[in-house]
């Protein structure tokens, strides 16, 4: 079913120059290319339809669309005709109407009766069109063969599809295969025996059906219906809004009854997903109602006392209290902050305000430190801007994509269904990645090289491809001349032609034949536009910065950069992972990126907030944990963020955490991180605030309010409560203010404003004077530094080495239905397809072990062990294990080491040298684990604390 | 702070600017790199380390120690 808003025209926009005709009298203008459909409803008509959508091709099944054309025989398909100049179109007569209601009534006879017991209602198409066209009755009665008895497949925890009825139009499928690009359903069987099935007629739960609801939404009748809609009825009011999880940022209409969302349906104006959803951004909301919410402050003197309910004022004077006094005693330094890539930028903005200004320190950093720090640290140097460099949409436009590191079918899935629609249009694929990703090889799509590298080896790959690139004379002269540092490029060009580079001596290293890398090098750089687009596989390494810099010295070099269809495309994470880092979360950098020793910019802020901001950096995160260990830290405010769970290292970083004297932690749940603090501030879910989210393309889009927080305040609320216990005021009473001032500061965002974020939909930033509506391709004309600067890109070894004792590496990733450290995935229906953490090992390693599929198998590191159940599989090659860490009795961090990138701490969670046995018992740490989280959740059941449920 | 690792970071800077900035400039590079990134506790500790022998520093990364400039009095 389609979103309340919505005015469908039924068939997709096109782009073309302009074809005038006449419908029903009228003069209508559109592109060439228009279907008839379309340009009446266009012009404001409105032709009956139920198998044309705009978000498909027409597929001209139904009928029902027909119209007559002066000059044509018949009654063509409205979907499926074109435009054409001087066409003369009548889209109501008598005949017509006729025709119609005759093919309605051949509907109606094999559909249900009575729509009100279906949940689609009024909206149901079909019995909107009958309606419309006045069929009250079937001539053809209900006796004969029909599909009424059809078993329903409930299968699917948020849909179900009812054959008795589907009305075989195709959209389902269709929409599976042209918008998520799956291909999982498919129509069975001829005739009146036609129907829709799942895979091989496995239902939907046990089928290759990845859940994404492209078919729900595209369904016009109840066959396929969210059991939400079943339960909660018709929505009253809908409400734009921006996903809160992958950095994809999706738009959505939320539909909306008594402050519950009754359904997520995305947005088709929305520029960062153009009317498509995942699993987890159109189904996994439930979270924010879940039972496990925290909805009471708490505080408590010791981490082993019981959690004591309290109300918010003597919350944030507890935890002021508590920080001052740590200050007091050891130093205004010795305490500080994290800002959260979940939360908004104004919360984000607020928190590294209340830790420079409130506190007087620069101990701020955000969770960008343990995924894309060296993102923005590689393309500041290179490029002159801490961020990609392109639009979602240029993708349309690419000719070679470059994907490294990064698993979009999985982590940024609506994105990956762009790419793949791209890949099916033409565009050629190359994958860098030591596992074989869906990308690799899926339905319709196959890459035209695999590089699979060994772990650890990005940087020995990137310059062998360089090496390439130099010494065949693909280097695009004229770009380089014109637009970067002669005298840097001249030196990277010379140590890229070095033969210790070439593929042929990296192979050794990497793993990948040099014949595969000449072959994926020349296609990259000589086959139209090229892209490259990578996520964490690049980042989480200690060359991680080394890395970013030398996929931009390679884009730079082949001219891929400053148009449509190239660029520098990091996947980030996290919803607004961009934005935290925009709003100046870093301990060294101001909002928009600003060093703390540019005097001026430090005057700005100085006067704005009425401080003296501290010119010198702050700690980063694993600074904070290892100066808490040394007795220098004392003190931390977290917001939405759970190192305990997603650092690396977990003994290193719980045993940080408990030396702390007062941790305050701001989340929804009591996450592992709140396991050790003092102070509980009970968090807001996206649903329960108004702010603004940036997603990786830079597109700044408005989070709105759809309920009142469940704990009476939004999380910014609650900064501004703990900075005014400070002694600081804040006295914002809307975010815009927030926002507001945040364009004062900054020079990227001067023209954002809430106003115009509502007028625009979205906004990419630079938005300023010069780019008043925003900014969807970098680095034009010029690069933000002005000459692009290339840089020497050595490889170095990881000092994580395999040896006798550890000889696998044991790398990282995610999964589909699962999200980062799974506090919010783990509690909805999604863990009915992922639940619990696996390790992937190749057929060839687990028979050297004796390992079957399913085993328990101990996971060693020279960090720690952990035990997990093993999914023997050659999606990863010999020597490489893989796991997951969305659960965290998993303790897939427990053996992660503290090797890190070497420009920013940056955790090489992608390295790890482990041995695998097969055991019977969980580790020693997961026994501690269970143990002390049951005792913590003793504290937190102890009378006067207080949960949702 | 554990010396030990602050001894690897600064090291692995050195890793990183000996090839990128030359060996020449990259004692430069790296003290620049400290700088602006560190937190002055640290800071002071490499420089306590480098007076101490510097046990472990790199040679860019000694050289690089002996640059640094130690951090003024900080805000009570």
């Amino acid at each position: 079913m389609q979103s309340l808003n919505l005015h469908d025209h039924g068939t997709p926009a096109t782009v073309g120059a302009s074809v005038t005709l006449d419908i029903d009298g009228a003069q209508v203008t559109v592109p060439a290319g228009t279907s008839v459909m379309r340009a009446a409803t266009l012009a404001g008509g409105a032709i009956p339809k139920l198998c044309a959508t705009d978000s498909l091709a027409a597929f001209g099944s139904c009928r029902l669309c027909l119209v007559e054309i002066e000059g044509q025989r018949g009654f063509p398909a409205s979907c499926t005709t074109l435009v054409s100049p001087g066409m003369k179109v009548r889209t109501e007569s008598e005949k017509l109407t006729s025709l119609r209601k005759g093919v309605v009534e051949l509907y109606l006879s094999d559909h249900p009766e009575d729509c009100k017991e279906c949940a689609a209602g009024t909206r149901c198409e079909l019995h909107q069109v009958a309606q419309d066209l006045g069929v009250t009755e079937v001539r053809y009665g209900r006796d004969g063969a029909n599909h009424q008895h059809s078993k329903v497949d409930e299968s699917n925890p948020y849909f179900n599809f009812d054959p008795s009825a589907c009305i075989v139009c195709s959209r389902c499928v269709r929409a599976c295969g042209e918008v998520q690009g799956t291909f999982a359903l498919t129509i069975d069987g001829r005739g009146f025996a036609s129907r829709v099935v799942a895979s091989q007629d496995e239902g939907f739960m046990d089928s290759e059906c990845v859940s994404c609801g492209a078919c729900v939404e595209s369904c016009p009748t109840g066959a396929l219906t969210e059991k939400s809609l079943m339960t909660l009825g018709q929505p009253e009011k809908v409400v734009t809004t921006t996903c809160a999880y992958c950095g994809v940022g999706c738009s959505f209409e939320a539909e909306v009854k008594d402050q519950q969302v009754v359904r997520m349906v995305p947005s088709r104006d929305g520029k960062a997903n153009r009317g498509h959803a995942c699993v987890k951004g159109r189904f996994a909301y439930g979270y924010a109602t879940h039972a496990d919410r925290i909805t009471k402050p708490m505080i408590r003197s010791k981490i082993t006392d019981p959690w004591r309910e309290v109300s918010w004022d003597e919350a944030f004077k507890y935890a002021a209290s508590e920080f001052r006094r740590i200050q007091a005693q050891y130093g205004r330094q010795s305490v500080g902050g994290i800002t959260s890539s979940r939360c908004t930028n104004e919360e984000a903005f607020l928190v590294q305000k209340l830790v420079r200004a409130a506190l007087g320190t620069n101990n701020v950093d955000t969770c960008a430190r343990v995924c894309h720090s060296p993102t923005g640290y590689g393309l500041k140097h290179t490029l002159g801007e801490s961020s990609g460099t392109q639009a979602f949409d240029s993708v349309m436009k690419t000719d070679v994509m470059l994907v490294i590191g990064a698993n979009p079918t999985e982590g940024h899935p609506v994105f990956g269904s762009r790419m793949k629609r791209r890949l099916r249009e033409g565009a050629k694929l190359i994958v860098a990645d030591p596992r074989e990703i869906d990308l690799v090889r899926s339905p319709h799509v196959q890459a035209d090289y695999h590089l699979q590298l060994r772990p650890g080896t990005n940087v020995a790959l990137i310059n062998s491809i360089a090496h390439v690139v130099v010494t065949e004379g693909l280097v695009n002269e004229a770009f380089v001349a014109e637009r970067c540092e002669p005298g840097p490029f001249q030196r990277w060009r010379e140590f890229c032609a070095l033969e210790k580079n070439s593929p042929e001596a990296m192979q050794a290293v990497t793993g990948v034949p040099a014949a595969l890398v000449r072959g994926a090098a020349r296609l990259y750089a000589t086959g139209g536009n090229g892209a490259i687009y990578y996520g964490l596989g690049v980042t989480e390494h200690s060359q991680g910065s080394t890395m970013v810099l030398g996929i931009a010295n390679l884009a730079m070099a082949t001219g891929n950069i400053g148009r449509e269809g190239v660029g520098v495309n990091p996947l980030r994470g996290q919803n607004n992972v961009q934005g935290a880092c925009d709003m100046g979360s870093f301990p060294h950098e101001l909002a928009g990126y600003r060093h703390l020793s540019d005097s001026v910019t430090r005057e700005l802020f100085n006067g704005t907030w009425g401080v003296t901001i501290d010119s010198e950096p702050g700690l980063r995160i694993p600074n904070m944990l290892e100066a808490a260990l040394d007795g220098s830290f004392k003190a931390m405010y977290v917001q939405g963020e759970d190192p305990a769970q997603s650092d690396p290292n977990t003994q290193h970083v719980t045993a940080a955490l408990s030396s702390l004297e007062c941790l305050v932690v701001q989340d929804l749940f009591l996450n592992e991180t709140a396991k050790y603090a003092h102070v509980f501030f009970p968090g807001s879910s996206f649903l329960e605030k108004d702010g603004t989210f940036t997603n990786a393309e830079r597109r700044i889009s408005r989070v709105r309010k759809i309920m009142e927080p469940l704990a009476g305040l939004a999380d910014w609320e609650a900064t501004v409560g703990f900075a005014k216990a400070l002694g600081y005021d804040m006295p914002y009473t809307h975010p815009s203010q927030i926002m507001d001032e945040i364009a004062h500061l900054t020079p990227a965002f001067t023209g954002v404003s809430y106003e115009k974020l509502d007028r625009l939909g979205s906004i990419q930033w630079p938005c300023n004077e010069a780019a008043p509506e925003g900014t969807p391709t970098m680095h034009v004309d010029e690069f933000v530094r002005g000459k692009g600067r290339f840089y020497v890109t050595e490889y170095v070894p990881t000092r994580e080495r395999v040896n006798m004792r550890f000889p696998l590496i044991l790398t990282t990733g995610r999964i589909l239905s699962q999200y980062n450290v799974g506090a919010q995935t783990r509690r909805t229906a999604n863990v009915e397809w992922y639940d619990e953490d696996r390790v992937e090992i190749h057929p060839h390693d687990a028979e050297e072990r004796g390992v079957v599929d399913g085993d328990w198998i101990g996971v060693i590191s020279r960090a720690g062990e952990t035990v997990l159940r093993a999914a023997v599989t050659d999606r990863v090659q010999p020597g490489v294990v893989y796991t997951t860490f969305h659960f965290p009795e998993s303790g897939a961090n427990v053996i992660t080491t503290d090797n890190s990138d070497w420009a920013t701490n940056c955790p090489e969670y992608k390295v790890t040298a482990v041995q695998v046995v097969k055991v019977a018992q969980p580790s020693a740490w997961q026994k501690r684990f269970r143990q002390q989280n049951e005792q913590q959740l003793e504290l937190l059941r102890a009378p006067g604390s207080h949960t949702a449920g | 702070m554990n010396i030990q690792n602050l001894v690897n970071m600064a090291n692995d800077m050195s890793n990183f600017f000996n090839s990128a900035a030359g060996e020449a400039d990259a004692p430069r590079e790296i003290a620049s790199f400290i700088t602006r990134h560190w937190d002055p506790r640290m800071r002071s500790q490499l420089i306590e380390h480098g007076k101490s022998g510097g046990e472990g520093l790199y040679p860019a990364t000694a050289a690089a120690v002996k640059l640094l400039v130690p951090p003024g009095p900080r805000p009570a």
